[in-house]
């Protein structure tokens, strides 16, 4: 029994860290008052890129890195139309979703042959797994920490550090001063511009090391149909999580928790129709924000775009 | 200041749709006989004509009956499912004598074309509209169940711990095929083995594919089968991570991971379409029907790949199996009802 909830969290955390680096990206994106719901776009760029850069380099690191700054261009191109000209942030959003799988596929032609999916890498070229052997075989934290990835780790890391500049430094402050009120940011000499620009492209960045998470921790190549949606779970686990990195990242793991159930309980031959079972994540997601969560509210500003008063 | 931006916006813009357009392209026309040539072309799913499944294979086969019967082909690629409609409409305008649609999601709008156009010729994959089946047009279906059960035979004799896993994608008909052929391969193989049974609900999810054969896995599975698209990349991960075999599905998956995945269990789209080029070269069209090909036709098969980790000696027997399923010798059952029929005659 104890091996088979160790197998759960090790799914849960399996699951969940692809959404918490998105999910992440999200809330520093909508806390500076820019809505970003092109993360899933960014994922898929990022993911792409990733599996690319590591298919050819054969370098981890330097793939997710790829991974997060093809992420970060594309959150660019969200800020220069949301930020510098005001654009419909969703409009800009949904764009952006369309054309990171365009993108992907035109450029998996280019780098594969034709092909629309990027070829396997090896294992050993793969990120490291960082506990794997320590643990005795059978052992409780063998099954959770079996076969997970670095980027498991990061994901944690970032959700602390991103926490802490939202919440003890003066950027963070900024940061959330501009997505709450603009104009009175503005008018105690806050750039508003550059702390969106920033905020909008590390938002991108966060997305792109969710994408290359799945493409080179999860599995290790880039299909068309890989991140599937995982970008609209990560927004909605954003707002879950009430805009918040810690917030968000407890939505993230109750979502992969409810898949580690579902495959948990899908081994038993039980009179539930598959499709049922399947269902539990966003059920028992919906129950949750409903009876626990209350009400979450966004930062005042988030999707209005900021103009400068323009002198009479 | 703005200007720029402007103008910076504009040309990424014109760039990534001149990009994106780039995808559509008609094959070049070759050997144009004295007669008029048979024009042929095909629909993709959403998957593309560079899927490196179904949607590839189809193209392959109409490139190679371009290439040795002298008839015209050509493709459309649909990006959503909203453009198999007009990809269909566009392939009418342009005159060709026989159009396939690439994938069982286009039924409906095959069929709809079909009874607009009743002059013109149509053929779907995946699909059997059975009875109703309009005269102009061909349903094309695999026997996913024989080369399912070939796959399962080897995963029975090569398990060690006789413990074997399948992982389906959604749990419908052409599923149903892949798991219960394999289920009897199994046994056939080893009446004592355990078959652990998962679907993911989904054809995309592959944390969810590596996460249910993990759990195979935990349990004692070596071998785990799925027939499950991209939930599928999950599982040949999971067998690469713990250095235990998968089974592949469609085409040979040996290149997802080359030291772990056994062998697949092929479809071969390609070898029906050539054939049905074949028959209207030779003025055949059977309109009205359903066509099945099986091992017998070289419709399904397994990768040439399985001999780099099976021994001869299984490989023997598996050749002697597929001839019996040729000859009729063995059945291999297609849905529930069918696997327990068989289990009756088989499992004494």
């Amino acid at each position: 029994m104890l091996n088979n909830i160790a197998l759960i969290i090790g799914v849960t955390l399996m699951y969940s860290t692809p959404l918490i680096f998105t999910a992440l990206g999200g809330v520093v994106s909508e806390k500076s008052g820019v809505v970003n719901i092109g993360l899933e776009g960014m994922m898929v760029i990022g993911a792409f890129i990733a599996a690319t850069v590591g298919y050819y380099s054969g370098n981890p690191w330097l793939a997710f890195l790829a991974g997060g700054l093809a992420g970060a261009f594309f959150g660019l191109l969200h800020a220069i139309a949301s930020v510098s000209f005001s654009a419909d942030q969703v409009v800009s959003g949904i764009a952006i979703n369309f054309l990171g799988p365009g993108v992907a596929l035109f450029l998996s032609r280019i780098f594969f042959n034709g092909a629309t999916m990027t070829k396997s890498i090896d294992l050993d070229n793969k990120m490291p797994r960082l506990l794997n052997g320590i643990f005795h075989k059978d052992s409780f934290l063998y099954y959770i920490l079996d076969n997970q990835y670095a980027t498991t780790y990061i994901a944690f890391i970032l959700v602390f550090v991103i926490w802490y500049i939202l919440k003890k430094t003066v950027l963070g402050l900024r940061l959330k001063a501009v997505g709450e009120h603009p104009a009175a940011a503005d008018t105690l000499g806050i750039n508003v511009f550059k702390i969106r620009y920033l905020a909008v492209i590390t938002s991108g960045f966060l997305a792109g090391l969710g994408g290359a998470t799945l493409s080179i921790s999860v599995v290790s190549n880039f299909r068309p149909t890989l991140v599937s949606g995982q970008g609209f779970i990560a927004l909605a686990a954003m707002i879950f999580g009430k805009w918040k990195p810690v917030g968000a990242m407890l939505a993230c793991l109750l979502f992969g928790l409810a898949q580690g159930l579902v495959v948990f309980l899908g081994q038993f031959q039980i009179q539930i129709p598959s499709q049922f079972l399947n269902m539990l994540p966003y059920i028992l997601t919906l129950i949750v924000l409903v009876a626990f969560v209350g009400k979450s509210v966004a930062p005042l500003a988030d999707g209005i775009p900021y103009e400068k008063e323009q002198k009479h | 200041m703005k200007k720029s931006f402007i103008i910076i916006m504009m040309l990424t813009l014109m760039l990534t749709l001149l990009l994106v357009g780039c995808g559509k392209k008609a094959a070049p026309a070759q050997k144009t006989d004295s007669v008029k040539p048979i024009k042929i072309a095909l629909v993709t799913d959403v998957g593309g004509v560079n899927d490196q499944s179904f949607n590839q294979s189809a193209w392959e086969g109409l490139s190679r009956a371009q290439k040795d019967l002298g008839i015209k082909a050509s493709y459309i690629e649909s990006k959503q499912d909203a453009d198999y409609m007009p990809n269909l409409e566009t392939l009418y305008d342009s005159k060709n004598d026989l159009i396939w649609g690439i994938g069982f999601k286009m039924a409906d709008r095959v069929l709809e074309a079909a009874k607009q156009n009743p002059n013109q010729k149509y053929a779907i994959i995946d699909f059997s509209y059975g009875d109703k089946t309009p005269s102009n047009v061909i349903g094309v279906l695999f026997k996913e169940q024989e080369a399912s059960f070939l796959v399962g035979y080897i995963a029975g004799k090569m398990s060690k711990t006789g413990k074997i896993g399948f992982v389906g994608g959604m749990d419908v008909p052409v599923i149903h095929r892949f798991q219960y052929g394999f289920d009897a391969g199994v046994l056939y193989a080893n009446p004592k083995a355990k078959i652990y049974e998962q679907y993911a609900e989904s054809f995309t999810d592959a944390a969810k594919g590596k996460a249910i054969a993990n759990q195979m896995y935990k349990n004692g599975a070596d071998i785990v089968f799925h027939a499950a698209g991209g939930v599928g990349d999950g599982v040949i991960e999971a067998a690469k991570e713990k250095n235990l075999w998968a089974i592949g599905v469609d085409r040979d998956q040996s290149d997802l991971a080359p030291n772990n995945v056994l062998t697949s269990a092929m479809k071969r789209v390609d070898n029906a379409i050539y054939d049905v080029a074949k028959k209207m070269k030779n003025g055949e069209f059977d309109g009205g029907k359903t066509l099945t090909y099986g091992l017998k036709d070289g419709g399904v098969d397994i990768a040439p790949t399985t001999k780099k980790h099976v021994p001869q000696s299984i490989l023997d027997e598996v050749s002697k199996i597929k001839a019996d399923i040729i000859s009729g010798k063995i059945t291999t059952p297609s849905s529930k009802d069918a696997f327990n029929k068989w289990k009756k005659n088989y499992l004494k």
